[in-house]
């Protein structure tokens, strides 16, 4: 009975009343807030871009601390991804930053496998949630985020457009991860080139469909900031943690003998609109997105491979567990077969090996007997030869002795003559 | 300090001035001939500019020779570069300046470094000039030689990216597969990204790194010991220097009051030309090497490069190429080369190996004769 009356209550619209007073659930956003400030939040930063750019410092500049890196070397054999974990407070917010650092990007000679490290990494942290969502005893609260939120990626201030190695490595992410396209060290760039190079740089990512995060416009309350800031990417920055007195104040700044670039001057660069979108603005949306878009790609793409769906051919809704159940017969199915195919195998190879033994001893044992063999004919002959030899030995002495006594004989002889 | 300074002509005198002055021959006016005589003929300088796009190449050969060398060019999308083959490319204008006429030729290559996989992306440069080599050594022994264009290349600079921190493996297997067969000359491109700390650093890694692979660059000539202390002194100048931190542009801006080269940004203005700086903060300190390397390239050591590209990078391919000659005897049939063919003086290195070989089967029968012996 239960069932069919909440299935007319279903069908009834849903009423919209007015209130006699103040009950005070008008609250509930400021209790969010409390909560997931005593919570703590947390951010994955990705930086992608070539040895040198500028990736490390301008993350100095962004958050205004010296967050501890030595220089990379551009003599690596390939891409690794080097991720660092810090804790930042501000008032009493506190913040749980990665930034994952992508060694050694660009500098190879064949870059066709550059992407490669990339691309495993963000799988991995989607891999990991996923894992941890799938488990029976789930503790989703307390575990450590790593999914990128946001990937950095830095171009080269060339002026003419993006590198070969920018195209093909933004392809490969952006159906994976927010990226914000910067171009690093744009004080090299004057201001009409850095025009040309931008829509240059734009028209390049649309033509090959590239998709790159836009500012959302859909909370009237940041829409007009966030869409005049849509038409201002990729955000040409400069970054410095070195301070330089200018007027009478004291700025971030870099110094050249022809002027002082300021970091947060908006008409020398972009830094102020990058700072402003990526933390003061839509941090909270990049987050959201990476959940929602992102990783429910990943989660659906992962899962069908595995082989589940949602509806099975007679376009009955499965659920979950039937087909966890089906999946695992089968396993166990293949792991058994696998385990007799091996088993087999290894009964055959004792055989095998058995068997060679088996011929070997027989050899060994023939020459052996051969080896005895031609022994006892040597012996044989030696002792054929040694009694021969005993024998001409012994005719030799009974001659010398005969000799000897037939010649004491003869002086006796000769004696007795004399005698006479 | 330009050519005229340094030869002076002394006028021949007539033959009836004092016994004294009989004595002068007058072949120290030789210079003078010479002087006379190269301007009539003109000179001709081959320059390679190689480097990854968007380094700035194109904008300072603008700046060196002050033309536009490369009107109309088209530059490529970066998925036609993907898997891009470099190119090579050349431009040939005839300038002149104070009755010298001088035929530049600017070898680029468009397209090296630029694909996704770089591997060997070289070997078209390097095959390049071994072509003009082998040409001029065809010419140079065929038997009309009245004609010869030295289309040999003299010098070429290669762009290093300011955005790194030294070389990078493609810079350091490119500048090795060239070292030996052209001068070399390595510059820090776009130095507008650097501060003058952060351009000392790189120049000295530069150096280092330079030195640690065994890279043979462009050495500048010692100073006589006759030359004057200008010359010493600029020359030492430039031996610090290098490499040689570079800007370039192509557009010219108001600054100080004057209509310079240079590049405008909302914070100044970067004068290429500019040797001492007016700031009031950083004191003769200029804004880049720019003028250096003009002056190098141009004014004082044109000749050595040209010298040095037919004495030693010349005569080391020549060589080589002779002694391969020789020893392809008989499968050599490409080279119909006029020059009469040397006896062997080499051993020939099948006989060799096939010795070698019956040797060692001796040696193994021996050895066996012995195990068998004592067994």
């Amino acid at each position: 009975m239960a069932a069919t009356d909440v299935d007319i209550f279903s069908n009834e619209e849903k009423r919209n009343l007015s209130l006699g007073g103040h009950v005070g659930f008008d609250s509930l956003p400021d209790q969010l807030v409390s909560k997931s400030v005593t919570q703590g939040f947390c951010f994955n930063i990705l930086c992608v871009g070539e040895t040198g750019i500028g990736k490390s410092t301008l993350m100095n500049t962004l958050f205004n601390t010296m967050f501890e890196n030595e220089e990379a070397s551009h003599y690596q054999n390939g891409v690794c991804m080097r991720p660092r974990t810090y804790d930042l407070q501000e008032s009493n917010v506190h913040l749980k930053l990665t930034i994952v650092d992508t060694v050694g990007f660009g500098d190879q000679i064949n870059k066709e496998e550059s992407y490669k490290p990339i691309v495993d990494y963000i799988d991995t942290q989607f891999e990991n949630y996923l894992q941890e969502e799938l488990k029976i005893k789930r503790s989703l609260f307390n575990y450590h985020d790593g999914r990128v939120h946001i990937c950095l990626y830095f171009i080269a201030p060339t002026g003419h457009s993006l590198k070969s190695l920018d195209l093909v490595t933004m392809k490969k992410l952006d159906s994976k991860v927010n990226i914000i396209p910067i171009i690093a060290k744009a004080d090299t760039i004057s201001k009409s080139e850095l025009h040309k190079f931008k829509i240059k740089i734009m028209s390049e990512l649309v033509s090959n469909g590239v998709q790159i995060y836009q500012f959302p416009t859909d909370d009237h309350a940041v829409t007009e900031i966030n869409s005049s800031m849509n038409a201002h990417l990729p955000f040409a920055v400069v970054g410095s943690v070195e301070e330089v007195k200018v007027g009478n104040k004291t700025v971030r700044a870099r110094q050249y003998p022809w002027g002082v670039v300021q970091v947060e001057n908006e008409s020398h660069c972009d830094f102020v609109k990058l700072r402003e979108m990526l933390i003061r603005v839509n941090m909270e949306d990049l987050r959201e997105q990476t959940h929602a878009r992102h990783y429910e790609l990943y989660r659906r793409c992962k899962l069908e491979e595995m082989g589940f769906t949602d509806t099975d051919p007679d376009c009955q809704p499965f659920s979950l567990q039937e087909t966890y159940e089906a999946k695992r017969k089968e396993f166990m199915g293949d792991l058994q077969k696998k385990e007799e195919e091996m088993r087999q195998m290894f009964v055959n190879k004792v055989k095998e090996t058995e068997a060679e033994l088996k011929e070997k001893e027989r050899e060994l044992h023939n020459k052996f007997e051969q080896l005895k063999h031609m022994h006892q004919e040597e012996k044989r002959k030696v002792e054929e030869k040694r009694r021969d030899l005993e024998e001409e030995m012994n005719a030799f002495n009974r001659r010398k002795v005969a000799a000897e006594t037939l010649s004491l004989a003869q002086p006796l002889k000769k004696d007795k003559d004399k005698k006479n | 300090m330009t050519t005229n300074i340094r030869y002076k002509s002394r006028i021949p005198i007539k033959s009836d001035e004092t016994p004294e002055e009989k004595q002068y021959v007058g072949f120290a006016t030789l210079p003078n001939q010479v002087h006379r005589k190269s301007v009539k003929k003109g000179f001709d300088f081959t320059l390679m500019v190689a480097g990854e796009s968007g380094m700035g190449k194109s904008t300072l050969v603008n700046s060196l020779f002050l033309t536009d060398l490369y009107k109309d060019r088209k530059l490529l999308n970066a998925e036609e570069r993907i898997n891009q083959t470099v190119e090579i490319i050349k431009h040939t204008v005839d300038i002149e300046e104070k009755g010298v006429k001088l035929k530049l030729t600017i070898v680029d290559t468009p397209g090296f470094g630029d694909a996704v996989n770089n591997n060997e992306c070289w070997k078209p440069i390097t095959d390049y000039i071994d072509q003009q080599f082998e040409q001029y050594f065809r010419d140079e022994s065929g038997l009309n030689r009245k004609n010869i264009q030295d289309n040999r290349v003299h010098c070429c600079l290669y762009f290093i990216p300011p955005f790194g921190h030294g070389l990078r493996p493609v810079d350091v297997e490119f500048m090795k597969a060239l070292h030996e067969k052209v001068n070399v000359v390595p510059l820090i491109a776009k130095a507008d990204c650097l501060t003058p700390n952060e351009i000392k650093k790189l120049k000295d890694r530069v150096r280092e790194e330079i030195e640690r692979f065994g890279i043979k660059v462009y050495q500048f000539p010692e100073c006589d010991s006759d030359e004057d202390e200008e010359f010493k002194q600029l020359d030492k100048e430039l031996k610090e220097c290098c490499p040689l931190a570079v800007i370039g542009s192509n557009t010219v801006v108001e600054a100080r009051g004057q209509r310079v080269r240079g590049r405008l940004y909302p914070w100044g203005i970067v004068e290429v030309f500019l040797s001492v700086c007016v700031c009031v903060s950083v004191e003769n300190q200029s804004h880049c090497d720019f003028v250096k390397l003009r002056n190098m390239l141009i004014r004082s050591h044109m000749h050595d490069l040209k010298d040095v590209t037919c004495d030693v990078h010349y005569e080391n391919y020549r060589a080589q190429c002779i002694q391969d000659m020789t020893s392809k005897l008989t499968q050599d049939n490409r080279m119909e080369s006029p020059i009469p063919i040397l006896p062997l003086s080499t051993p020939d290195v099948e006989t060799d190996r096939l010795i070698k070989m019956k040797d060692e089967e001796v040696n193994c029968y021996v050895i066996m004769g012995n195990i068998t012996y004592t067994g």
